[in-house]
Parts: C-alpha cells; structure tokens; sequence
C-alpha cells in the first residue's frame, strides 16, 4: 500500500489548459475519485499518472518516490480502461496473465496467481473464453482482473462503467468496491456520474475546467458543497439568490428575501454580510409538498402548482412553479400511502432553514 | 497426366517454377521488411520529414513494373550509371542488379512495399490505441508491445498486402520481359514464350499456367482462411482516443529514417529514369542523359499516333463496361439474397488473383478459330478479345468501389422511394444510381487507368502493331535500337495518366490511396 500525490499538476495541449494546477492526495489504500463533466481534465489527469501524456509543470509522487520521468511501463499502475481495452486475440487467461508474462513469473506463479484473481472477480472457469464470447460486464472483471493481478501501487480506474448498461452498471461499481476493500489498493477513479461516485468513494475531487472545484468525502461534497459549481454538478438542487437582510442573535440563522421577493431563513456560516448578495441552495428532497393551503404563506413557506409530477416508484420528482414565479424541484421519497398531486393541483412548500445553504459563488 | 511427368521432369520448367516461387516469396520477405517498419514509423511517431515521406512512398504504385524497370535499366543496368561510377572510380566489375531472377526480385521489391506500407498502415490505424496503452500499462516495452500486441492485431492487414504482393510478384510478365532472357526462367514468361512462340495448345505453356493459377488460389485461400479467423473488432465501442504518438528528432531521426529516406528515392529512381530519358536524344554510358529533346515526344504524337488513339478507345470502352458491370454485380450483392450471393462475391474479387498471361492464353485457347456471325476473320485477329480481357481483370474495381458506396446509402432510402410510388427501375434510376454515382465513377476510372498500363494480356491479344495500345508501342519500341526514349515517352504518359486519376479520385471522391490497393 503506498499513498499517491499530485503537486501542482498542469498540462496544456496546444492553447486549452486541460489540467490547471491539480493538487489532490489520495492515501494509502484509499478509493479516490475524481469527479467532473466530461472536458474537466480527470481522465487527462489520471492519464498523467499512467504516464501516458508528461505534465508541463508539477509531480507525480507514489510514496516518496518522484514518477515523473518513470516510463508507463515502469510505474506498475494497474489501469482499466474506458473501452476495458481487452486484446482481441488473447483468450482470458492470456489477457490476464499478460502482466506477469511480462514480469517474467514462472509458469506455476502465473496460474495460481490467474487462478486467485479470477475468483476475486468471480470469472472462474472461464479462462479459455476469447473476448467476444463475453458480455460487457464480463469483459468488464477481466480488465478489472488483469489491472489487479500484476499488485499494482495504484489501480486506475477510468469510467469503467460508462459502457455498461443502467442495471449492470449498479452492480459492477458495489463489486469494485467490494475488491477494492478486499485487496486495500490505492485507487484512482474517474467518472462524470455522481451518483457512483457517492457510492463507490472514500474520497472525491470535483473538477471542472481543469481545476479541483473541492475534495472531500461522499458526504461533505453532498451536503456542504463549497461553491455553485459542486452545488449544481453533484446531485440537484434548487438555487436562490438574494439580498442577505439580517442574521440572528447566535449567528446561525440568517434571512434574506430572494429577488423574486420570497423571505427565506437559512443556515448561516459566515459566508456573506449583510445586505450582500448571495446564492442559496436547497436539496429537493430537503422540502416538503402539502395540499395547499394548509399552511399559509411566510417564512420558508409557497404557495404554487405542480407543472410536471414524474412517479418513479421510491419517488416521486416535481416542478412546482410557486406564487414567486420560480420553479422548484421538489422530491418525496418512499410515497406509498402518500397522496401523489398531479399536474395543476395547488400545493404548499415548506422546508427548515438548516436545510439551505449559503453557496460562495 | 503424362504432360505432367514431363513437364515436371523437364529441369527448364521445374526450375521456372521454382524460380517463381522463390519471387513470390523474397518479394513478400523484402517487401515486408521495408513496409512493415516503414507503417509502424509513419503512423506511430510524428517527425518533420514525415509527410514527404508519406506521399513520396506511395509513388512506386502508380508506376507498372514493366515501365519501371525500363527507367531503372539507366541507373542500375549493366551500363547503367552506378556501375559506370563503380568502373570509372574503382575499376569494378558491373554489379548484375538487374538481371535473372535477382533482378526481378530488386524490381518487385521497389515497386510492391508501397502495397504492405498502405495495408499495414490501415491496420495500425484502426487498433484501439488503449489496447498498446494497456500493454505498456501492464509493463510491456516498446519491442514487446510490438510483438505481442501491435502486430498481432494487424496481421489481417498484413495479410491482405502480402498475398498481394505475392500475387502480383509470381504474375509479373512485363518485367522479366523488360530484363531480358536471363529472368526467363519463370513461370509467366515461359508460358508467354511457349504459346506465342507458335502453337497456342502447347502443353508446357497451359501447364505452366496451370501452375501459376494454382499457386496463386492456394495463397488466395490460406490468406482467406487465417485472416477470416482473425477479422478483430478492433475499433472500439467507446470514444476513440487518439493513438500513441511520440516525437523523433535529433541523431535518433536521422538514424531511423534515413535508410527508409534512401529506399523511397531508390523507388523513385523508375519514375526519374523514364522521364529524363523521354527528353534525351541519347543516355548510354553516361551518368546523365548527354542532350535533351522533344522528339520521342513528336515521334508518338505524330509518327505512332494510334498507341494512344488505341488506348483510348480500348480502355474506355472495357472501363465503361467494367461500369455497367460493376453497378450490377454491387447491387446485386449488397441488397439482394439469392442462391449463389457468396459464390459470386468470391467471383467478382477473384480476377485479382488470376495472371493476365493466364486469362490471355485462356482467351486464346477458348476463342481459337471462334468467328462471329458475320465475320470473316476470327475472333482471336481482332480487338474484341482485348477489351474484354481489360474489363474482367479490372471489373472488381468499379464492383468494390460501387459495393462501398452501396453500403452507404440506406435501404430506408429506396423504401422511401417505392412508399412514394416509384417502381424497382424508377427507384434504382432516380435515387439509387445517383447517389452511388461517386462510387461509379471513381470505379471506372481506375478500372481505366490500370488498363493504361496492362501489359500481358495486351501482348498476348493484340492481333498486330497498328491495333497496338501504348503498352503494346512500349514494348514495341523497346525492341527497336533506338526506340527507348519513345517508349519512355510513351510511359511518362502512362504513368501521367495514372497519377492524375490517382488524385482525381482523391481529391474528388475521398478516396484515400490505401483503400485502392487493399485485398
């Protein structure tokens, strides 16, 4: 097990700035995601660590030990691929014991070697099979098998799952963590989803135009996202914005009417003063939909009318265009027995202060 | 079966068809080791000469060998100017570069690698560049990447040129031709001696043939059968990256390149000897030619004007029937399933691999003493046998070339057609035949211009010299003592021909010149 650095990394190709002064670490053992839209610079970064493309400026450390100028295939980094790159031509034992071909392990070595890895990703008997005779989540755990096989220092990951279809998909990222547990290697995961990445990672960077937006765990990133960016790319969420008009007495509340005139009271963190304008957000699960009416208008608390009302059976998604003239995401979670509105009704939304927060932009 | 025992018990013909094999298969070796080197440079690294590098290499192609050896004859025959250098500085003995089957084997080599360069680079082009990354990720070294995966997923590639250049090797006429007796020990020109030398039943000549068709289908089919096994999906599913490219430069650039730099201008040497020899009044033991004109030039416009009225005539009428053809047969294959469908894909592509000395002698044979109603001379005595021959050898041009763009166009297309009311004719007419039209026409045009430059079954067919094309008038003069700077003026045109057809097709159809040379 050895922990990974990037200090400062940069690259450019031609004029675009890809990856703009990265520094992330991941530690020993740790499953490390970076998080971003397509473009962001993660698969460049994580490309920079294979040693595919050389930094313009920055290091690459494994432990103590300076990477840069070790050739890719010196630097023992086990790396899936997006299109799981198996070789055509080489049945699954072939494919999996390439590595080790390589390294030179005596023939007995190897079996048992491809016999164990085999079975971690549950592929056992299957090492006569050719490529074309698996399915995508096969080929998938071969290409995790041969990454891991060769005990790399740190295993790459780059959008795995992205070829796979929405059931698989789940499945295959709760069996990479469960490998990734077992095995305790340093890993290094790209993905546009945030969904997998909440669940797969000890740890995640939210990149965007080459830049880490913040790093932090699943749940920090979720729940006090640092700026718009985050807010908005991981999960969905409601923004306001706002004159800030007062903040309590203990500092943890403070009020603000948003530009369409809606009084909202939120959390407070010391982010903004009074009479500044700022940007809040609020998660829709955060809220809570009643028939309308029941509640009168105040204080965190609309009046408005369902415009689109989407069941997809553990949910319920709507949009409610409120009395404001905003329209509002607004999720109800485990809605057996619950009334579901349908498009036109006019609901009430209300939702606690600690629930929205102060976005720096 | 007796023709046989002695046929194979006569030491002139088993040497010839020992001697073939052995051309067909150093070519394909010292193809191989210049193209196979020379793809993985051009498509792998990135370097300043590169692009000249690149066009350059695929000139050979467009140069027909028995023209070729004509212009190399100035630098590397007996005379020629390498080894005047060799006598007039060192005193040596002439070096035979050109002669017996060595000579051949050195012209084929210069004129063939372009074949595995294009194959070769197509295939490199079309691997996954994450599967060289995953080797090297795995630890491979550049060396072993090469070994173990780069190569073998570009074997069908591969493959494809090599049996190409086999092919093309083992059927050569012209060239052992060019370079005289000492290359006739083979099996093409030995089958061309024997039935034009008189009777055109000889058995030595047909079994000769028989040979030369059979060597040739048993690569055809091993070729078909170990790159049918091993068609990869080798694009990927996914967003394809860009492949590994790496920089040279420096002392490692000019180390790499530059013997690949000496072999392409060697190549190129047919294409300089043909045109300063067309523009000289002598070159014979001189380095250069020792005076320039334009009488070759006057004396094929004026003095032998029907090779290239000839030529005209004959190429245009075989192409557009390679045409009408070609629409047909692509047609037939890409949107019909009828008995037979594979039998005539396989038949369609197969006059690549049959010799021109065959189909000519065939041609011979089949049609001797045939008369049309109405006729008073044979069929063998006119130029209908000629034409015909140039539009089966380049049929499969405008077939694959139509089939390409046949693939193109969606049924969705046609059914749209016939949904708005338009019959099966009026739906081929207006929608289908336009828009394969690009196909077509690019088809016939190369189908054209290779029949510029057919020479085996023009010498075979053509009846005598005033029916005679410009290969015909090419080999004719060649055999007058004066005639060389005619019949290299006469294959400047040729080659002008070609290379003007070449870009035409690029520039205008998109075609790159790889997809023009594949098997």
């Amino acid at each position: 097990m050895v922990n990974m650095r990037l200090v400062n990394l940069t690259k450019s190709f031609e004029d675009i700035v890809a990856v703009d002064h990265v520094s992330i670490e991941a530690a020993a053992g740790e499953f490390f995601t970076l998080l971003g839209p397509s473009g962001c610079g993660k698969t460049t970064t994580l490309r920079m660590v294979a040693g595919f493309y050389d930094p313009d400026e920055g290091e690459i450390y494994f432990g103590n030990k300076l990477m840069n100028n070790v050739p890719p295939n010196e630097r023992n980094t086990g790396m899936v691929f997006q299109s799981y790159a198996i070789f055509p031509h080489m049945n699954v034992f072939q494919n999996v014991s390439y590595g080790l071909k390589i390294r030179k392990m005596s023939n007995e070595d190897v079996k048992r070697e491809v016999e164990w890895v085999l079975k971690l990703v549950k592929m056992e008997g299957m090492e006569e099979r050719y490529p074309t005779q698996l399915s995508g989540g096969q080929q998938q755990r071969v290409a995790l098998a041969r990454a891991l096989v060769i005990k790399p220092d740190v295993l790459l990951l780059d959008e795995p799952l992205s070829n796979l279809d929405a059931k698989l998909r789940v499945e295959m990222r709760t069996e990479i963590r469960r490998i990734q547990r077992e095995m305790k290697t340093t890993t290094i995961y790209v993905t546009h989803d945030q969904e997998e990445a909440l669940c797969v990672s000890d740890k995640i960077s939210v990149m965007n135009r080459g830049r880490v937006e913040q790093t932090g765990s699943p749940r920090e990133i979720y729940e006090t996202p640092r700026n718009l960016f985050v807010a908005d790319f991981v999960g969905v969420t409601n923004f306001f914005r706002g004159k800030l008009s007062s903040i309590s007495k203990d500092g943890k509340i403070a009020t603000l009417e948003t530009d369409q005139g809606f009084p909202i009271e939120v959390q407070y963190d010391g982010e903004g003063m009074v009479g500044s304008e700022v940007s809040v957000a609020l998660r829709p699960e955060a809220a809570d939909i009643t028939s309308c009416h029941a509640v009168p208008k105040g204080m965190n608390t609309t009046h408005g009318r369902v415009k689109l009302a989407s069941y997809l059976g553990d949910v319920v998604r709507y949009e409610v265009e409120t009395d404001y003239g905003e329209v509002m995401r607004v999720d109800v979670h485990n809605p057996t027995g619950r009334q579901v509105f349908s498009e036109g009704t006019p609901v009430s939304l209300i939702f606690p202060p600690e629930s929205v927060k102060i976005i720096r932009e | 079966m007796t023709y046989m025992q002695l046929f194979l018990s006569t030491p002139l013909f088993t040497e010839s068809l020992v001697n073939s094999m052995i051309v067909g298969i150093v070519s394909v070796i010292t193809t191989s080791l210049i193209g196979v080197p020379l793809a993985y440079l051009l498509t792998r690294y990135e370097f300043k000469t590169k692009t000249v590098m690149e066009m350059l290499s695929s000139l050979p192609l467009i140069m027909p060998p028995f023209i070729g050896t004509i212009g190399l004859t100035y630098f590397f025959g007996r005379s020629g100017t390498i080894n005047l250098f060799l006598l007039n500085f060192f005193h040596a003995e002439p070096i035979p570069f050109l002669e017996g089957i060595g000579g051949v084997i050195f012209v084929e080599t210069l004129h063939l690698y372009p074949l595995i360069l294009l194959n070769c680079s197509a295939s490199l082009a079309n691997i996954d560049p994450a599967l060289e990354e995953a080797a090297e990720n795995l630890g491979a070294s550049e060396w072993n990447r090469f070994k173990t995966v780069t190569f073998p997923l570009m074997l069908p590639g591969y493959a494809a040129g090599a049996l190409l250049v086999f092919l093309w090797s083992l059927s050569d006429l012209g060239t052992p031709l060019v370079i005289g007796s000492s290359a006739y020990r083979l099996l093409a020109p030995q089958a061309f001696l024997r039935i034009t030398a008189g009777d055109m039943f000889d058995p030595f000549g047909n079994l000769a043939c028989v040979f030369m068709v059979a060597l040739s289908l048993i690569a055809l089919l091993a070729v078909r059968k170990y790159v049918g096994l091993r068609q990869y999906a080798v694009v990927p599913s996914g967003v394809p990256q860009s492949a590994i490219v790496k920089r040279l430069e420096g002392k490692r650039l000019i180390a790499i390149s530059l013997p690949f730099i000496v072999l392409i201008f060697a190549s190129l040497l047919p294409h300089i000897g043909i045109i300063l020899s067309s523009f000289a009044t002598v070159w014979s033991f001189s380095y250069l030619p020792q005076g320039y004109t334009l009488n070759n030039y006057y004396e094929i416009t004026f003095r032998t004007p029907q090779f290239l009225t000839n030529t005209l005539l004959y190429c245009s009428l075989s192409a557009a029937l390679d045409i009408v053809l070609g629409a047909a047969i692509a047609y037939m294959l890409v949107r019909k399933r009828f008995p037979g469908h594979d039998s005539l894909d396989t038949l369609a592509t197969m006059p690549f691999a049959i010799p021109g000395v065959v189909l000519g002698i065939g041609y011979l044979s089949l049609f001797h003493n045939v008369y049309l109603p109405g006729m008073t001379i044979p069929l063998t005595r006119t130029i209908i046998l000629v034409i015909l021959s140039y539009a089966v050898r380049r049929l499969p041009y405008t077939v694959r070339s139509c089939h390409a763009s046949l693939q193109q166009i969606h049924v969705s297309l046609e059914e749209a057609s016939k949904n708005l009311g338009a019959n099966g004719l009026q739906t081929f007419m207006r929608i289908t035949l336009p828009l394969m039209m690009g196909g077509l026409v690019a088809g016939g045009l190369l189908a054209f211009v290779n029949a510029v430059v057919e020479i085996s079954t023009t010498l075979l067919l053509i009846p005598s010299t005033e029916y005679g094309p410009l290969s015909f008038g090419i080999y004719d003069y060649i055999h007058t003592p004066v005639g060389y700077g005619s019949a290299c003026a006469l294959g400047v045109i040729a080659i002008s021909m070609v290379a003007i057809t070449i870009v035409v097709v690029n520039r205008v159809f998109g075609k790159r010149m790889g997809t023009l040379f594949r098997a």
